[in-house]
């Protein structure tokens, strides 16, 4: 900005959203409530997917088969590993949501730790699942 | 009508359609089943993930595993449906395609649940051995 004639104070202007410290930023609630979303999307897909391996069970051994051998690949593993955070991220935030609904937790600083904590539960979940599916049997 | 009802009691009673909630409920509901279902849903997908066709069917047998699942596939189209919805109605301004995602989504959801539930159904009343192999 030019320097302001001595003696004027400095013209007022509106606050930047973004620039200089502004009035916008990522707050992790804001995140916590669009990954709320992202992962309900994902699971609409995620059903999709179950109802798949339903339909391979009644289509019998061979369709079922493939269907394990698929869901066993890389990219198989990967999706269903995806899907596995976005089933306990869902599955937690929902609970929280049920406690908002109830009325309680929505200081700014308890709606901080329950995300914090609803993120922790759902990484930690995630990988307690998968350890024990990947340690147990070979397949 | 009773001349003792309020302005107020007489203005709800004439209400838009007075399912308003409908969904708000629905959805709340659904969550909670869904909270115990998806638990035991996941606790199911642990004890099968290695599994071959005959353990999957002959778990399916399992009156109770069968029901329980017919439930979470119930309660889950249902919920992912609600919540499809929402997210439809926020992101689509224009009315036709709004309609047209929200008649796609309630098909989806309608779908995806009956053949859900036939499939485990399907499974569930098979004979024990011999049919599919």
């Amino acid at each position: 900005m030019a320097d302001a004639t001595p003696g004027l104070r400095p013209r007022p202007v509106s606050p930047n959203i973004q620039l200089d410290g502004g009035i916008w930023r990522w707050h992790l609630t804001m995140a916590a409530s669009i990954f709320h979303r992202v992962s309900g999307m994902a699971l609409y897909v995620g059903a999709l997917i179950a109802m798949a391996w339903a339909l391979a069970l009644a289509a019998g051994p061979d369709a079922y088969a493939g269907f394990s051998a698929l869901a066993g690949s890389i990219i198989g593993r990967i999706v269903l590993i995806g899907l596995t955070l976005a089933v306990f991220y869902h599955l937690c935030n929902g609970l929280r949501h049920l406690v908002w609904d109830a009325g309680y937790g929505f200081q700014p600083r308890t709606a901080t730790n329950s995300a914090w904590l609803v993120i922790v539960v759902a990484i930690l979940a995630t990988v307690a699942f998968w350890a024990a599916i990947l340690t147990t049997g070979a397949a | 009508m009773s001349v003792i009802r309020s302005p107020l009691g007489r203005a709800r009673g004439m209400g838009a359609s007075k399912h308003g909630v409908g969904h708000f409920i629905a959805q709340r509901v659904t969550a909670i089943a869904l909270v115990l279902l998806v638990i035991w849903g996941l606790a199911a997908g642990l004890s099968l993930a290695h599994g071959d066709y005959e353990s999957a069917a002959e778990w399916l047998r399992s009156p109770i595993n069968a029901g329980l699942a017919s439930l979470l596939a119930l309660a889950a189209f249902w919920h992912m449906q609600l919540g499809m919805r929402t997210i439809i109605e926020d992101y689509f301004a224009k009315a036709a395609t709004k309609g047209a995602l929200l008649v796609l989504n309630v098909f989806v959801g309608w779908l995806g649940g009956a053949l859900t539930i036939i499939c485990i159904l399907k499974v569930a009343l098979s004979a024990a051995t011999g049919v599919n192999t």
